[in-house]
């Protein structure tokens, strides 16, 4: 199977302290693919090396085997590579329709267009039904965002990045937060993404991460710890050490 | 499709609502009916303008300005040089005001872009500074504390020509508003407006989908700088008249403050802003002509401690309370 995102010996440091330290990842098209570590391990700073928000001190990265190192965080995300976050990172002055509406406008290059009242092409608003559908968000789709139950904001955090159409997806701790009651339409709606939307899950709760992921990588203190199935990675011993030992209460 | 319906209310955005209609027919009514009072019309036709123009930036961008008028003064230098220097015609003169001013606030754009909200003030304040100080010494272009003195305008159209008591000069005005405000309500609702309102709620997050962020602030900055150049471009035209105040601070002030008093974000809160401050200027300054800004001021404290939505409800309860009383009597 072709990787369709690349590292190569990828180095961030923060003065004296190394965050990512050479790692080479590769994740393969149509992924379901978890990126696991201790608190502190780098991976958040490895995801902000993927989009582009900072950039590293050496290595490589790669989509679709073009070099994107330089390439600006809005340009990744044209191209395909788009995040969501672990704490919401919503519009609050908007309403879901209305960042759907942003969001897809842009995707589909509309977004100088300054002539045309939004949402009046077929082709944009066909999308955002699409995409509210897929959510769930149709019936609140004129609600303050600030107002949607935390579970809808979630799965609205989720429907943003997809409105981009990624070809790699990275969700950053999708459930983090959401109550039990809402917690199953959120799974259900994460486990039924697009197979050719490649996924890679940066998680806390392993329940999550082992019903959702074939493989898995762990991250220890900014270096790449271990790779493999997710058979292989929970009955590795060193892993149950560093990891899944102190990881169950979190 | 019941879904589709809900999305397709997406571009009712751009409808125009009942109140706005008549709005603007009550401002087309005033050329006939308020005919006395076309100078200080004109001059709120300016101001409200010149706030609807820092709005754009403010309310839908979240850029904080303290420094708007160094646009506006581009804007009115520029009108008035070109009406001297190159030709006399208003319509001529508005473009040369607002290409002055674009050319200002794009150049400029790259510096208030690269500070977060405090930098910005102090930026777009010494931008203004730093012009009103070049024209108080430039004195042989601009005609320094004097003011730039001799524009004549030649009549609007070759027909149409500037009178005394300034009933063509408010028409005129007023046209160029609504035909720009109509501009600037349409970006407003464009993909183009909403781009703006994301990146103003999370730039993070707006930049995560794929916006372009400092691309499109220095875009709005710019149609912004434009439209305050227009904006003062009247101003100079309609005064024949260009004093060295177009670039004073409180001019920058003012226009923050009718925002204030109007609010931001919804394009009329610099019209109402700016009638209000107007009327409320005329008002105190024939009743207490040395204290008036006092006043102002007192009322500016009052609004921001108090909050327009309360004031609001609170007028509309006293208002409920009388229709009650009076269904009862």
């Amino acid at each position: 199977m072709s990787a369709v995102l690349e590292t190569n010996a990828l180095v961030k440091k923060f003065g004296g302290i190394t965050a990512t330290n050479a790692v080479t990842f590769a994740l393969e098209k149509g992924a379901r693919h978890a990126l696991i570590g201790p608190n502190g391990a780098g991976k958040t700073t490895f995801i902000n090396l993927l989009t582009g928000v900072l950039e590293p001190t050496s290595g490589r990265i790669s989509l679709d085997g073009k070099d994107i190192t330089n390439v600006k965080p809005e340009a990744r995300v044209k191209m395909g590579l788009v995040r969501t976050f672990q704490i919401n990172q919503l519009f609050a002055g908007m309403t879901p329709l209305q960042a759907l509406g942003v969001a897809v406008s842009e995707r589909q290059g509309r977004g100088s267009d300054w002539r045309r009242v939004v949402g009046t092409k077929a082709t944009v608003t066909d999308e955002i039904v699409e995409v509210a559908e897929r959510f769930r968000l149709i019936d609140v789709l004129e609600e303050r965002t600030g107002n949607l139950a935390y579970g809808k904001q979630r799965l609205l955090e989720i429907a943003l990045a997809f409105a981009c159409k990624p070809r790699v997806l990275l969700l950053d701790e999708p459930a983090a937060g959401v109550p039990e009651a809402e917690r199953a339409e959120l799974l259900e709606t994460i486990a039924r993404l697009p197979d050719d939307v490649s996924i890679l899950l940066i998680e806390h709760d392993m329940d999550l991460v082992f019903s959702f992921a074939k493989k898995i990588t762990v991250l220890v203190d900014g270096t790449l710890f271990a790779d493999g199935t997710v058979a292989e990675i929970s009955n590795d011993p060193r892993v149950r050490a560093v990891y899944l030992g102190e990881g169950e209460h979190g | 499709m019941p879904s589709k319906a809900a999305v397709s209310r997406l571009s009712t955005l751009g409808r125009w609502r009942l109140a706005e209609i008549l709005f603007w027919l009550a401002a087309a009514a005033s050329v006939p009916l308020l005919t006395e009072h076309h100078l200080v019309l004109t001059e709120i036709a300016i101001i409200a303008l010149f706030a609807v123009s820092l709005d754009l930036i403010l309310g839908y961008a979240g850029i904080a300005s303290l420094g708007h008028t160094a646009f506006f003064g581009a804007g009115a230098y520029a009108a008035g040089l070109f009406a001297i220097h190159v030709t006399n015609d208003p319509l001529l003169g508005l473009v040369a005001g607002a290409a002055a001013a674009a050319v200002l606030g794009f150049a400029t754009s790259f510096l208030v872009l690269r500070g977060a909200d405090l930098t910005r003030l102090m930026v777009t304040l010494g931008v203004a500074l730093v012009l009103g100080e070049i024209a108080n010494k430039a004195g042989k272009i601009t005609g320094g504390a004097d003011g730039l003195q001799g524009v004549f305008m030649a009549p609007i159209l070759g027909r149409f020509e500037f009178d005394l008591f300034g009933h063509v000069g408010y028409v005129y005005s007023l046209v160029v508003f609504f035909v720009l405000f109509v501009v600037a309500r349409r970006i407003v609702v464009s993909p183009f407006g909403l781009s703006l309102l994301a990146i103003r709620d999370n730039p993070l997050r707006a930049r995560a989908i794929g916006i372009p962020v400092n691309t499109r602030l220095t875009a709005i900055y710019t149609i912004s700088a434009a439209i305050a150049g227009v904006a003062g471009a009247l101003l100079a035209q309609t005064a024949q008249f260009v004093s060295i105040d177009v670039l004073a601070f409180h001019r920058s002030a003012d226009a923050l403050l009718m925002l204030v008093i109007g609010g931001t974000g919804y394009l009329y809160g610099g019209i109402v802003g700016a009638v209000a401050f107007k009327v409320l200027q005329e008002i105190l300054s024939v009743w207490t002509p040395q204290y008036w800004t006092f006043w102002i001021g007192a009322i500016l404290v009052a609004i921001v401690l108090i909050g327009r939505q309360r004031i609001g409800n609170g007028v509309m309860g006293i208002w409920a309370r009388l229709l009650g009383k009076g269904g009862a009597a």
